[in-house]
C-alpha cells in the first residue's frame, strides 16, 4: 500500500525536473517538497552557520526550515511551492545568496 | 453584484468556513481568504486537484461535515454571494479609523511576491494554529518533522517521509497521525507518548464526559493495534540519532517525577520521526490590530467578538480545542457577524446549539490539555550543545547564559542577547524551548508582519492606511 493507491489517485502525466543536476520525476500539483520526498530526499539545506542538512520540518510554511533553491531563486519554502515542469532544484548552501 | 455589508474571514478551515457560511447565509457579503489552493484548513487539507485522488476520504475522518462544509460553499460561490481568494497569504490586517473599514493585506500566488489589498466592513480572524515541538538532541536532523507536518504532506502530497516512523511527543494528535501513516503503507515502528495512563485516569471524569470523541480515539487505537504498532505511554524520546539524516531514535520511561527511569532507555531503528506536542494559536494578524490576548489564545467574548470593535475571532487563534470546536466557534462567531453589521443583537436560539457544543468541547479542551502537558523536568534534562532555535542556531547553553549570568527574564530580552526567535519562524518554533529554559511564561510574539513581505510590496502601499483600491 502507498498513499497513492490508498486514494485511488489518477495523477496527471509526471514532469522531469532536476535536483543537484540529477533527473527526478514528480507529479503534477505536488510541492517541492513531496516531490522530493516521493524521490527519497529528505535534506536540501544547509545551514548559515553549521552548514547541516535541513529539510521539511512544519510541513505547512511557518519554519522556514524547508528553504531550497528553484530556478536560481534562493529562500523558497519547498513545502508551499508547486512542483512545475522543467523545474532546476538546487541544495541551498546557507543564505543561498553568494553560492556560484 | 451582491448588496450588503462586507465580511473578510482570514482561513478557510474548519472555523473559516462555518463562519463565512453562517455569515453568507444571513445577507453578507463574504470575501474568505484564505493561504491554500483549496479549502479545508490543515484539518480537511486536500490533495491537490492534480493527483487525481478519488478517495481522499481515506486519509480522514468526519468526512460527512467536509462534504457539508464543501456543498455550502459551492452554493455560496455559485450565487456570488461568496468570494474565495485561494492562495492568498496575509500578512497584516489593519483597521482604518477615517473611513471605518479594514484592508486585509496579502501576498498572492506561490513565489507571494504580489500585494492585493481586500477591503470589508468586518474581519473574522480564523487563523488557525501550528504545532509545538520541545527539542531533543538531533530533533533538527532531516528525518524528524512534525507529526501534523507528517500529516499535511501526507494528506496534501499522499507522500510518505520515510519507510519506518516512530510517532512521539504528547497529545491528541499523535494517534491520527500514526494512523495516518500506517494505513497509507508506512511501518510505525512505537507511537511513544509522554503521558502516562495515570494523567489520563486523573482527568477521567472530563474526558468522560465526551464519549464521542473517546470513541474516535478508541477507533484509531484499535486500528494501530490491528497493524501492530506498539504504543509506550509514559515514555519520551531522549535523543534522535544519525549524522546527515535520522537512523534511530532513543526512548526512555517517565518517571511519576518526570525523571527517567533508569535502564529504561532503548533504541528503536526509523527513517521518520513524527514529533509534537500540542499546538499554539495563530495570533499575529490579532495581535497587530491590537485585539487583547488571553495567554497565547485570542480573548473573545459569548459571540466570539474581540475586544477591538468589527473584528471577530474563531477556531484554534482563540484557544486550540479542535476542529469541532472550531465549527461551533466559527457558527457563532459569522452569526454574530452577520447581526451585528446589520445594526441588530444575534439571536441566542439560532445559534444555541453551537454554543453548548463550544461549552462541553471547551471543557473537554481543557481537560486534554492538563492531562497531555509536557513531562515535568524536560528543559533541566536538555544538554547545553543541542540546538534550540532552528533558525539562527542557538543551543540551549547559549540560551541558559543569556539568564544566567546575563539575567534575562523574559523572551525578548533571550532573543536580544543570545538571537534565539530571531530568524525566518521569528521564533515559533523555539519560543516554547525557550521559555521552558528561561523560566518564564510563554506568550505570544509580536509580529506585524505575520510573513516575510517583499520590499517593493511595501514601497507599493499608499501613504494612508486606506490601502490600494479593491482586489478584483
Amino acid at each position: 500500500m502507498n498513499p497513492l493507491e490508498l486514494t485511488r489517485a489518477r495523477p496527471g502525466a509526471a514532469r522531469t525536473v532536476t535536483f543537484d543536476g540529477r533527473p527526478l520525476t514528480a507529479l503534477p500539483g505536488q510541492s517541492v517538497a513531496a516531490a522530493l520526498w516521493a524521490a527519497g530526499v529528505t535534506a536540501w539545506r544547509s545551514t548559515r552557520g553549521a552548514g547541516r542538512p535541513r529539510g521539511v520540518f512544519c510541513g505547512i510554511g511557518v519554519c522556514f526550515d524547508c528553504l531550497v533553491t528553484v530556478n536560481g531563486v534562493p529562500n523558497q519554502r519547498a513545502c508551499l511551492v508547486p512542483v512545475r515542469p522543467g523545474d532546476v532544484i538546487r541544495t541551498q548552501e546557507g543564505t543561498g545568496r553568494d553560492d556560484g | 453584484m451582491a448588496e450588503g455589508p462586507r465580511l473578510a474571514v482570514v482561513g478557510a478551515g474548519p472555523a473559516g468556513l462555518a463562519a463565512a457560511l453562517a455569515a453568507a447565509a444571513r445577507g453578507v457579503r463574504v470575501t474568505l481568504v484564505a493561504a491554500a489552493e483549496q479549502a479545508g484548513g490543515q484539518f480537511y487539507r486536500q490533495p491537490a486537484a492534480a493527483l487525481g485522488a478519488a478517495r481522499p476520504q481515506a486519509l480522514h475522518h468526519q468526512w460527512r461535515t467536509w462534504e457539508r462544509l464543501r456543498a455550502g460553499l459551492g452554493r455560496h460561490l455559485a450565487t456570488g454571494r461568496l468570494t474565495h481568494l485561494t492562495d492568498h497569504h496575509v500578512w497584516c490586517v489593519a483597521a482604518d479609523p477615517v473611513s471605518g473599514t479594514f484592508g486585509v493585506h496579502a501576498l498572492r500566488g506561490p513565489a507571494q511576491e504580489e500585494g492585493v489589498t481586500v477591503r470589508a466592513d468586518a474581519v473574522l480572524l480564523a487563523t488557525g494554529g501550528y504545532e509545538r515541538v520541545l527539542p531533543f538532541p538531533g530533533w533538527t536532523l532531516p528525518g524528524v518533522v512534525t507529526a501534523g507536518g507528517a500529516q499535511a504532506m501526507l494528506k496534501g502530497g499522499l507522500v510518505l517521509p520515510g519507510r519506518t516512523a516512530v510517532v512521539a511527543g504528547s497529545g491528541p494528535l499523535l494517534l491520527p497521525v500514526a494512523t495516518g501513516l500506517v494505513t497509507a503503507g508506512a511501518r510505525v515502528a512505537a507511537l511513544v507518548e509522554s503521558a502516562g495512563p495515570a494523567a489520563l485516569l486523573r482527568r477521567a471524569p472530563a474526558l468522560a464526559a465526551q464519549p464521542g470523541k473517546l470513541a474516535e480515539g478508541a477507533g484509531y487505537a484499535a486500528r494501530l493495534l490491528r497493524h501492530g504498532v506498539r504504543t509506550l505511554p509514559g515514555h519520551t524520546v531522549v535523543a534522535a540519532h544519525g549524522t546527515d539524516r535520522l537512523e534511530a531514535v532513543t526512548v526512555a520511561a517517565l518517571g511519576r517525577e518526570g525523571h527517567l527511569r533508569p535502564g529504561s532507555a532503548r533504541r528503536i531503528r526509523c527513517d521518520t520521526l513524527a514529533v509534537g506536542h500540542g499546538m499554539l494559536p495563530h495570533t499575529d494578524l490579532a495581535e497587530t490590530l491590537g485585539c487583547t490576548l488571553s495567554g497565547t489564545a485570542v480573548r473573545v467574548d459569548d459571540e466570539q467578538r474581540t475586544d477591538v470593535p468589527g473584528v471577530w475571532a474563531a477556531g484554534e487563534a482563540t484557544g486550540v480545542g479542535g476542529a469541532e470546536l472550531a465549527l461551533a466557534e466559527g457558527h457563532i462567531a459569522g452569526c454574530s457577524a452577520a447581526a451585528r453589521l446589520h445594526g441588530s443583537a444575534p439571536a441566542p436560539r439560532r445559534s444555541a446549539a453551537a454554543a453548548r457544543a463550544r461549552r462541553r468541547l471547551r471543557e473537554f479542551a481543557t481537560a486534554l490539555d492538563a492531562a497531555f502537558e509536557p513531562p515535568a523536568g524536560w528543559a533541566g534534562r536538555l544538554p547545553d550543545d543541542t540546538v534550540v532555535c532552528r533558525c539562527e542556531e542557538v543551543t540551549a547553553g547559549e540560551v541558559r547564559r543569556a539568564v544566567d549570568p546575563l539575567g534575562a527574564g523574559d523572551l525578548r530580552t533571550v532573543k536580544l542577547l543570545s538571537r534565539a526567535g530571531m530568524g525566518w519562524c521569528q521564533g515559533r518554533m523555539c519560543a516554547p524551548a525557550v521559555a521552558g529554559l528561561a523560566g518564564c511564561p510563554l506568550t505570544a510574539g509580536r509580529r506585524p508582519f505575520a510573513r516575510p513581505v517583499p520590499l517593493g510590496v511595501l514601497a507599493g502601499l499608499p501613504d494612508t492606511e486606506a490601502g490600494p483600491p479593491d482586489a478584483d
